[in-house]
């Protein structure tokens, strides 16, 4: 789906986004009325220090403004800015604060909806899409931690070596269904089916607790996350 | 201990470990008070990494986290440290797990400090998916205990530094103290190098890369608040300090923040090099600065970086 049809499926009851630079920010009616905020990155943009500031400083607004509509996120990014400009400034900073925002409104009572709907990675992914309440995507979703060759960088080794393994790996792999095993894309959404109906049932399932390790234990992505931090919850809980 | 570098000494008894070269368990034995620590799920539980096989990677039998409850200065705290030596301290599933379990202790015990030692070079790779989630369960663990009240303090100085999600994981905290050798950032030098070529970024540049992400560019620039020598004394002095001045996450935290980067991206978005920053910040000699002995940094830094408290 284009971004157009997307917004046309969420938000039929019409919005008001800008679109500059790669970047979204405004809102939207949702089913029933309110008003929900509304950011995200479309056209594999990277996300800079710019970008981030511009996007977090949206949803600060939108918690000053009150109300418990939701925020929602649209992701179709490249992932953070590389530069050396980027890293100068605390990058780490900017997108972390974007983060803390959504992380916020939602622990104040707006929803927070990540969809993704493009390609996103690392630091990008992790400062929208990943600090959301609840993260869905549509089909040909491309999220991934980190390009093959920086990963060839890091780990020395090679592309081809790479290659292979993301085909039999699924927790090192790239895509839409491999994150999903690990908790991390809660489900994908049926494009030929309105979305404004599959976001008002994401919706419906409010559960604020953060169940992404939980998640992945049930669909075997991650075998081990969801019990060893209950482990040191309780025994640190104890201690405390 | 024989790979520890004795410097001064002092009556704690830590003498001058060097934050640098000590292991993570030797970090968090002597930033403590003697005796205090307790971990838990230790490294005799070997709940080990359930992915590093497919590598034919050595698993380690604490994979490289090691998280617990002590006393710091008299008071409760929980801690975490990673071992940079191990997949230079990455965030794999079990690693990340011990960490997101000791937040959400804290944000259920509200009042109970977290100290998170980082030596992260981000996710590993090799359990990329679990990693990455991990890193974001950790910031939405971190933000929750810091809305209910808790101190979360960072502290930077080991030889992976804080790169990648663990720099973003760094940037949700209360408030962090940095040594000249904690670099702190999202990519690496190499991985900016691999993307962008050499023009954007030589990574074989030493003094290039410790002035773009070390320490004191940090400090200068208010992405730490405190800046300490190379050893434990000095990292518990900044730890036992930092507890003492900081609040809990809001929205005002927040719009603070807002304003703070703003400011910095309208007065340093145009500088070149981090020298040109120190000059614009006020330093007179901003070429000494790397060269400058810690004491003297810290007067420096002192006088011309910004306070940023709430507004982290």
């Amino acid at each position: 789906m284009t971004l157009d049809e997307i917004l046309q499926s969420l938000f039929p009851d019409g919005h008001d986004i800008a679109r500059t630079d790669g970047l979204l920010s405004g809102s939207a009616t949702m089913k029933g009325g309110a008003v929900a905020a509304v950011i995200g990155v479309e056209g594999r943009a990277p996300l800079g220090v710019d970008g981030a500031l511009k996007l977090g400083g949206h949803v600060l607004d939108a918690l000053e403004r009150g109300g418990d509509a939701p925020v929602i996120v649209l992701v179709d990014s490249d992932s953070q800015r590389m530069s050396k400009r980027d890293e100068l400034l605390g990058l780490n900073e900017f997108l972390a604060h974007l983060a803390k925002g959504l992380i916020l409104a939602d622990l104040r009572g707006r929803p927070t909806v990540g969809i993704l709907y493009g390609h996103t990675a690392a630091g990008a992914f992790i400062a929208t899409a990943l600090a959301t309440r609840v993260l869905v995507g549509l089909p040909g979703a491309e999220p991934e931690v980190m390009d093959l060759p920086s990963m060839a960088r890091v780990t020395k080794l090679s592309v081809e070596v790479l290659t292979e393994k993301a085909r039999s790996t699924p927790v090192f792999a790239p895509g839409l269904d491999n994150l999903a095993r690990t908790g991390g894309v809660l489900e994908t959404w049926d494009p030929s089916k309105p979305l404004a109906d599959q976001l008002a049932a994401v919706l419906g399932r409010a559960d604020t607790r953060d169940r992404r390790d939980a998640l992945g234990k049930e669909r075997g992505g991650r075998p081990k996350a969801a019990d060893i931090a209950e482990r040191v919850r309780e025994l640190a809980t104890r201690a405390g | 201990m024989s790979d520890l570098t004795p410097g001064g000494t002092s009556e704690s008894g830590r003498g001058g470990v060097s934050w640098y070269e000590a292991s993570a368990r030797q970090r968090v034995r002597l930033l403590l008070d003697a005796g205090s620590f307790t971990e838990f799920v230790g490294p005799e539980q070997r709940e080990t990494s359930p992915h590093l096989q497919v590598f034919d990677l050595p698993e380690q039998f604490d994979d490289g986290m090691v998280v617990g409850a002590g006393t710091l200065g008299g008071g409760a705290v929980l801690v975490a440290a990673q071992e940079g030596r191990f997949m230079g301290g990455a965030f794999g599933e079990v690693h990340g797990a011990k960490l997101t379990g000791l937040l959400r202790a804290a944000r259920d015990l509200t009042s109970t400090p977290v100290l998170i030692l980082f030596d992260t070079g981000g996710v590993r790779l090799q359990e990329a998916n679990a990693g990455e989630l991990a890193i974001a369960e950790i910031m939405r663990a971190v933000v929750e205990a810091r809305h209910a009240g808790v101190t979360v303090l960072g502290l930077v100085g080991g030889r992976s530094g804080c790169f990648g999600g663990g720099g973003l994981i760094a940037g949700c905290c209360s408030a962090l103290a940095v040594s000249e050798q904690g670099r702190i950032g999202v990519s690496g030098p190499e991985v900016i190098e691999t993307n962008r070529g050499v023009e954007e970024f030589d990574s074989k540049d030493r003094p290039l890369v410790w002035r773009t992400t070390g320490g004191k560019h940090r400090r200068l620039i208010g992405g730490a608040d405190a800046f300490a020598d190379d050893t434990v004394d000095a990292f518990r002095a900044c730890a036992l300090d930092l507890l003492r001045t900081t609040g809990p996450l809001t929205l005002d935290t927040l719009r603070n923040e807002q304003a703070r980067l703003r400011e910095r991206l309208d007065r340093f978005g145009a500088c070149a090099d981090a020298r040109d920053v120190w000059a614009k910040r006020g330093v007179d000699d901003a070429g000494a600065v790397p060269g400058l002995p810690a004491d003297d940094f810290i007067a420096l830094a002192g006088r011309v970086a910004e306070p940023s408290h709430d507004a982290r």
